[in-house]
């Protein structure tokens, strides 16, 4: 299913929580809102659903207006934070719900509606399971029978509130692999929620970077993290450090050292962005004056910080020859140039 | 938000609007109207009476001793639940709710029998020279009865929520058990006493079935204005009745005022 | 530190034995009088003062009260917690509060408000006298006075519970394609039944034991406007001590079955593994 975002703005009280948002995901796309906690992207999430009321904007499902479907009748599966499993229902109850509740005319009978459950445990990996109560569950088998349920009523469109944000580490990366598979597999158009920018990288085509209540950039994974298109994505994105320089003439220079030429920015001071391992510590040629104040090998990698005109900058190597504490010469290999707010 | 999601409220609020209007908000505007219609003068002759000062001394006076007598054993019984194990604790702790359990008059009766001079412990006392029923100790007794479950039930959760380490950092600090309990558990704990002790307050103030049979209403001295309440009405004196009513009401928001206070205050107290 | 354990251990044991020396005497002493008056001779005469026709009277008014109240308030509990717990609007603490008014107002005025209204000079007495309908000292007044006392029962069981539960179940069955109803009946109800079967529970013990509501407006004619606490009162003004404390045994039953309830389904609560799924 085709989903058209235009001008979506929501409130809670009088703090906006999205404030007009605009966004087009493709049929079959496995997208994610990616942002830190009040970002906006769960609010968003839950608009999708019906789940919050928006103030003003579109949406559209395939071409059809969606706004004026409750959420009961949008066919949206929705897999919450916390799975929101009934817990007064068996598994087998609780995936059940969704065909048990149609009216009538629609329902498929008991047999049909046994099989269905069934074929979901089977697709979540928990044949047999269906007799317990979701208090007797793992936090991560919980988590699939949340998303069995909400597969249940064979959705058009499914959204996942931070599917992977109340796991452990271990059950987190093998869920994640599995939840890619099973998109790969059903082709369903996906939405999901996370604050996480590995996990977004790792399973999206596509990646919708928020910010209070704002698209900040969109792109694919690649994009997003080669190209980030504002300083606070670059920074969300992964370790980051940053240094003042001034442009001149599309040329950034930090002292005598030349950060970027070519660039299409106005004259004028300026950020330099770099991750730690973009650093070249005593290199020839021109080079910037640092005090290297802390050390440390982790495995294979030695991680340290040095100082630089009273800012703290992080570098990662892969070996630590010729490094000691102390005044050293260094330079950021590439960087991203960003004009000074 | 002007819509919203979950269905129903237009609904169900406004039948417990209907609901609360007719049943609560109505009968208690009849009681306000018919009582400012009779004036300051018909007011302050009624409550000039002596026989009314007298309820008025008699009811407020013995609750607040009776819910005085209400804390200091509610807190002995909820420190028991809260902080020992034992055989019989579930017993016990189903048994502090049945005063409220207990229909009034059956305490009422049973209390008098208990406490009349030839009973099981009216006797004992009354060889001691201490008379219970058909005395304001007797309506002390029902009121203390009565009020008792309210402490404990007010207590018990403030009291289970305490911080054990802060008694073992006392202990550390050379604290006696006497210090601990006087300087550490205390002075959390005084806003949920203080609601438990208005509690039993209240509901002494306005208690009428368990207090009628061993009190022996004698006015002056054993008649709780409840009790003088009835008496009017019973002799047609509505006007009467409308202002001992309207009192008692004033004394109902009073006291549920205190208690939204002193709520808000042991909310701030514990910072939750 | 032996012996301040030790001292420690036996502060620990004169408290618990003083606390249940307390409640022994102080609460369990006068539930055990009334069943040894009521029962003490030998189950002949209890049988023979409930078979009475006037305490059958009482017994069979007390039950339609109750039958009439409990429904009703069952009803406001299930609407009002919805309305409180679910949705967030100006002025909810205040109905809170109007729905707790009628714990802390004296039984007496419940009644005495009551009168006010529908007696003979109250403010609709004169209209409903007109038509015929008689309602202070009579049947409809005893249920109206027991409704008033008994209406907070259900909700202030209710509205917390429903508030800890949020409205996250609620969401989820509403995106399975759940209309408000089927929300309502199959995700939030089950969800408050041992609140709500308690909240009854209660509700019910107190329409069947009110005393002083129903005094005020009954009328106490035998037979007619009679509830069980209501003739007891009767019975025992009449020294007729054994009936008294024959019917005062029933429903002293009824207290120590609902506080049997109460336990049951306090440690029900308490064995679920959780109650949320957090």
């Amino acid at each position: 299913m085709r989903i058209e975002i235009t001008g979506l703005v929501c409130r809670y009280g009088t703090t906006p929580a999205i404030s007009g948002v605009d966004l087009t995901i493709a049929d079959g796309e496995f997208v994610a809102l990616l942002g830190p906690s009040g970002s906006g992207k769960t609010t968003l999430l839950r608009a999708m659903a019906g789940l919050e009321i928006p103030e003003a904007g579109g949406l559209a499902f395939d071409g059809a207006d969606a706004l004026a479907l409750p959420p009961n009748r949008r066919g949206v599966g929705f897999v919450f934070q916390h799975y929101a499993l009934f817990k007064h229902m068996t598994v087998a109850d609780n995936i059940a719900f969704g065909l048990s509740i149609r009216p009538r005319a629609r329902r498929p009978d008991q047999a049909a509606i046994a099989a269905k459950v069934d074929e979901l445990l089977e697709l979540v990996q928990l044949p047999g399971l269906g007799r317990r109560y979701p208090q007797q569950l793992s936090g991560g088998q919980r988590q699939r029978v949340a998303l069995a349920r909400a597969l249940a009523i064979e959705p058009q469109l499914l959204l996942l509130d931070e599917p992977f944000g109340a796991l452990d580490t271990q059950v987190r990366t093998e869920l994640r692999l599995w939840l890619k598979d099973l998109h790969r597999r059903l082709g369903v158009t996906s939405v999901f929620v996370t604050h996480d920018q590995e996990e977004a990288m790792e399973l999206a085509d596509r990646i919708v970077v928020m910010r209070a209540g704002r698209i900040e950039q969109i792109g694919t994974p690649a994009e997003v993290y080669a190209a980030p298109a504002s300083p606070f994505v670059y920074g969300f994105l992964g370790q980051a450090n940053q240094i003042g320089c001034t442009i001149a003439a599309g040329v950034a220079r930090a002292g005598a050292v030349v950060l970027a030429d070519g660039l299409d920015l106005p004259d004028g001071p300026a950020t330099a962005w770099f991750r730690p391992y973009q650093i070249d510590v005593a290199p020839d040629g021109p080079a910037l004056d640092g005090d290297l104040i802390d050390l440390s090998a982790i495995g294979a990698r030695v991680k340290g910080t040095l100082s630089h005109e009273g800012r703290l900058v992080t570098l990662e190597l892969s070996d630590r020859t010729s490094l000691v504490v102390g005044p050293c010469r260094w330079r950021p290999r590439e960087v991203r140039i960003y004009p000074a707010a | 938000m002007t819509r919203r999601v979950l269905p129903g409220l237009p609904g169900t609020l406004g039948l417990t609007l209907f609901y609360l209007t007719a049943m609560v908000l109505l009968p208690l505007a009849a009681l306000v109207i018919r009582a400012t219609g009779i004036g300051f003068g018909g007011f302050a002759a009624q409550i000039g009476s002596p026989r009314v000062l007298a309820a008025f001394r008699a009811s407020f006076g013995i609750a607040f001793l009776a819910a005085w007598v209400d804390t200091l054993l509610g807190l002995l019984v909820a420190w028991v639940l809260v902080r020992y194990r034992f055989p019989g604790r579930r017993l016990l702790d189903a048994l502090v709710d049945l005063p409220i359990a207990l229909p009034t008059a059956v305490a009422g009766i049973a209390l008098t029998e208990l406490y009349a001079e030839t009973g099981w412990f009216g006797a004992p006392l009354a060889a001691l020279g201490i008379h219970v029923a058909f005395t304001p100790l007797g309506i002390g007794v029902a009121l203390a009865f009565v009020g008792l479950p309210f402490v404990v039930r007010a207590v018990e959760p403030v009291l289970a929520d305490l911080d054990r380490d802060v008694e073992e950092a006392a202990a550390t600090l050379g604290a006696s058990s006497w210090q601990i309990f006087r300087r550490v558990i205390l002075p959390p704990l005084w806003p949920a006493l203080l609601t438990g002790f208005t509690l039993a307050f209240g509901r002494g103030i306005g208690e009428y079935g368990s207090v009628i049979f061993i009190a022996g209403n004698m006015p002056g001295i054993s008649e709780i204005v409840p009790l003088l309440i009835v008496v009017k009405l019973e002799q047609y004196d509505t006007v009467g009745a409308c202002v001992l009513g309207s009192l008692m009401l004033l004394a109902s928001f009073a006291i549920m005022l205190t208690i939204n206070a002193l709520q808000s205050w042991s909310q701030r107290r514990l910072g939750n | 530190m032996a012996t301040s354990l030790q001292a420690a251990g036996f502060a620990r044991r004169g408290l618990i034995a003083l606390a249940f020396l307390l409640l022994l005497v102080f609460l369990v002493a006068p539930l055990v009088l009334v069943f040894t008056r009521a029962f003490g001779d030998g189950l002949a005469a209890p049988i023979a003062a409930l078979r009475e026709p006037d305490a059958l009277a009482a017994i069979r008014l007390t039950l339609l009260v109750a039958a009439i109240a409990v429904p009703l308030n069952l009803v406001f509990g299930l609407a009002a917690s919805w309305a409180i717990a679910k949705f967030r609007f100006a002025g909810r603490s205040l109905l809170i509060t109007l729905i707790d008014l009628p714990l802390s107002v004296s039984p007496v005025v419940s009644g005495l408000v009551y009168v006010l209204v529908f007696g003979a000079q109250g403010l609709l007495g004169p209209w409903f006298t007109a038509h015929g309908i008689k309602i202070v000292f009579a049947v409809p007044g005893i249920v109206l006075a027991s409704v008033f006392v008994t209406l907070p029962f259900v909700a202030r069981e209710l509205i917390p519970l429903m508030e800890a539960q949020g409205r996250l179940e609620e969401e989820a069955a509403l995106t399975l394609g759940a209309n408000g109803w089927q929300t309502f009946w199959r995700i939030t109800l089950p969800n408050v039944r041992w609140g709500l079967l308690y909240g009854v529970l209660l509700c019910n013990a107190r329409a069947m034991g009110e005393f002083g509501a129903v005094s005020v407006v009954s009328g106490h004619i035998r037979g007619m406007t009679n509830t069980m606490p209501l003739h007891i009162e009767v019975l025992y003004n009449e020294y007729n001590l054994p009936a008294a404390f024959t019917v005062a045994a029933l429903l002293a039953l009824l207290a120590l079955v609902t506080l049997a309830a109460k336990s049951l389904l306090e440690w029900h609560l308490a064995d679920e593994p959780s109650t949320s799924n957090r």
